[in-house]
């Protein structure tokens, strides 16, 4: 079962990369795209199933791209 | 409350998702940019707070000029420095509204820094918010009073020369001694911690400013990734480094805690 | 009748604002129009008024900007330097279309100039004055009365067009002491779903900008504009005619040029030369019509300024070089004695 997940409004996504290194280093679940999107931007994805969905990335993301979900307790 | 999903047949919480008090253009600043963080900081905080009929933002010339395209509340658009003197004239005819602006360094630190000092010692019963980057982002990176000594930008090619250029100009120490002012903060969105304490910056400059105890200055030490001439995440880096040191994060002033 | 006082101009002026449904002013001291932000900085927090003396005048027309972006009645007032100093705010408020009246107490200039009345700040008032193509609608009182008539039909103008208003008077109107009647005024009347108030639910954000960054926009923002002073051209004029019916060299004056002007036409009817006035009230958009109407009947033109000539440039325009014109005026605060405006009027002949 997830922990937590999320998802990545890819296109509005400017590929800064500040969500990879808000990404607490154990969980390390980020990763930026080969492929760019419309803009021409790589952007980034959820590669790893180990999200806690702790929300860093999320705080982190100047142009809020990312919805975290977190596993109901 | 918050949102709750279900993912193969297990229960979610959303734990963050976009602001609705953003538009839905796209923004318009460079990857990595603290404007946007700002500027989806405090439309979370609006919308938590259920303030968005009782709010009037005021945007400046340079980099945030357009948050009016971004921030779904009504807005004005105010010449170059002169935000606070426009979002006086609002808080004036409309004493129970919230009314903030959103300048930059060029905007508020020089051209404007007579409507700045004069709106913050007459206590104007308004949230500023300072978006230090320490360069001119909007027209092409140029030096601003804020930019650090020796540091190069397009009109200091050599880096600045404080002989002749004067020495960086701190803002916030500045108006934390104006008995108007009752609330003084220096913040920044470099890291998840930093990007909480920015929230809690913004509310509490909120909260100062509905139960109209006079001016909130709340300082971004920000970043530009393109004046700088750096990858967003260098200029980080860059930021942490240089930046914090010579503008120091933590509350400078709060009559709260005299 | 209305009340009747003896008052200055600039408190007449200022009284009649606040009868007028004044909501906020800003202002900044100078000379010689003082008295304006003194009378509000009595009154008006009395009446629980929004009042701030600003920083600057720079200042000042941005609160007015903010203020009248959120649809209230909202006042600024100064003298030429002043004036010179909120150019830009009057140009980001006639793009963005913000109703509000602006009060120039002319004093001579250039520079810091005099303290003395003047009529040297025409064009700055009547072809913009600040960047880009834009206009003010401007009043030109002649006497306190007309001081205090002037705010509420400014404001009228200013909301029926979401437009500034200049009112031009000049550093005589403002000092001197007259009988003034004090009328009922009309209550605002419009609706102004442009404003800044606070977003409801249900409709989208009010924006006050003049930035449309892609030129095919801004070009539309600006023909709508252009559009808007054609239609102001159209409707809006407002001339006093003193003996012009059978004139023959007429007098084209405002303000406190125009009383000397009348002294001037009653020596020349004295000596039995027929001289007439046209007394532009509204000097944007210019009188050209009542100009062209009496150019058929006359030998000439004089525009009489207390300035080096600049209504003159309005006046050849609208004569088209169909009648001759000449200016005649002092400047630097000296007032034209209506004996040499008689000669001026003798040599048109």
């Amino acid at each position: 079962m997830l922990k937590g997940f999320i998802e990545v409004d890819i296109e509005r996504c400017k590929g800064c990369e500040l969500c990879i290194g808000a990404c607490p280093p154990k969980i390390a679940c980020l990763s930026m795209s080969k492929q760019t999107n419309k803009k021409g931007y790589h952007f980034m994805e959820q590669t790893q199933n180990s999200c806690i969905g702790c929300g860093n990335c999320a705080l982190m993301c100047p142009d809020s791209v990312i919805t975290v979900y977190r596993l109901k307790k | 409350m918050s949102k709750v999903i279900e993912r193969d047949g297990v229960q979610y919480e959303v734990i963050w998702e976009k602001p609705k008090g953003l538009k839905e253009k796209q923004m318009h600043y460079c990857p990595g940019c603290a404007h946007s963080t700002l500027e989806k900081l405090i439309m979370e905080v609006i919308g938590e707070k259920g303030l968005t009929e009782n709010t009037i933002g005021v945007s400046p010339v340079g980099c945030s000029v357009f948050a009016y395209d971004y921030m779904d509340i009504d807005m004005q658009q105010a010449a170059h420095g002169r935000a606070a003197a426009v979002a006086t004239g609002i808080s004036r005819v409309f004493p129970d509204k919230l009314v903030f602006t959103i300048q930059g360094d060029g905007d508020l630190a020089a051209i404007g820094t007579a409507e700045t000092i004069h709106a913050c010692n007459r206590g104007e019963n308004i949230v500023i918010f300072f978006v230090n980057n320490a360069i001119y982002g909007m027209t092409g990176g140029q030096m601003a009073p804020t930019t650090l000594e020796g540091q190069i930008t397009s009109s200091s090619p050599h880096g600045r020369d404080v002989k002749l250029a004067g020495h960086p100009i701190k803002i916030s120490e500045l108006v934390a001694q104006l008995p108007g002012t009752c609330f003084v903060t220096r913040v920044a969105v470099n890291t998840p911690q930093n990007v909480k304490k920015t929230k809690a910056a913004i509310e509490k400059a909120f909260n100062n400013a509905l139960d109209k105890k006079g001016t909130s200055l709340v300082e971004l030490v920000g970043n530009c990734p393109s004046g700088w001439k750096m990858t967003p995440v260098n200029s980080y880096i860059w930021w942490e480094k240089n930046m914090i040191p010579m503008y120091p994060l933590g509350v400078i002033k709060d009559v709260d805690n005299n | 009748m209305g009340e009747i006082h003896l008052m200055k101009g600039n408190e007449a002026l200022a009284e009649a604002s606040i009868r007028a449904g004044l909501d906020a002013y800003f202002g900044y001291p100078i000379t010689p129009q003082s008295e304006i932000l003194e009378y509000f900085s009595r009154e008006l927090p009395k009446k629980g008024i929004a009042f701030v003396q600003a920083e600057s005048e720079v200042a000042s027309i941005n609160m007015v900007y903010g203020a009248a972006g959120c649809g209230k009645r909202v006042m600024t007032s100064t003298s030429s330097p002043g004036f010179s100093l909120m150019m830009e705010g009057v140009s980001y408020i006639a793009c963005a279309e913000l109703p509000c009246v602006l009060v120039n107490v002319q004093r001579g200039g250039p520079g810091l100039g005099t303290i003395q009345p003047s009529q040297g700040d025409y064009f700055q008032a009547v072809k913009g004055g600040g960047h880009g193509d834009y206009h003010m609608i401007v009043l030109a009182p002649n006497s306190v009365q007309e001081m205090a008539d002037m705010p509420s039909i400014g404001f009228e103008l200013a909301e029926k067009y979401r437009i500034p208003v200049l009112i031009l008077a000049d550093g005589a109107l403002g000092q001197m002491m007259e009988k003034v009647e004090f009328k009922e005024y009309p209550k605002k009347n419009i609706e102004q779903n442009w404003a800044t108030v606070g977003k409801p639910e249900k409709r989208d954000a009010n924006v006050i900008t003049s930035l449309f960054i892609e030129s095919e926009v801004m070009e539309q923002v600006n023909i709508k504009l252009q559009k808007k002073y054609e239609q102001i051209t159209e409707e809006v004029e407002d001339c006093e005619l003193y003996h012009a019916d059978d004139a023959e060299v007429f007098i084209v004056a405002y303000g406190i040029s125009s009383r000397l002007a009348k002294k001037a036409v009653d020596l020349s009817r004295e000596k039995g030369v027929r001289a007439g006035l046209i007394r532009p009230k509204i000097l944007w958009p210019f009188p050209t019509k009542v100009i062209q109407k009496y150019a058929t009947q006359a030998k000439g033109f004089i525009s009489l300024e207390m300035s080096a000539g600049q209504m003159i440039e309005d006046v050849k325009l609208s004569l088209d070089g169909s009648v001759k014109s000449k200016h005649y005026g002092r400047m630097g605060g000296m007032i034209p004695a209506p004996e040499d405006i008689l000669k001026e009027i003798e040599s048109m002949l």
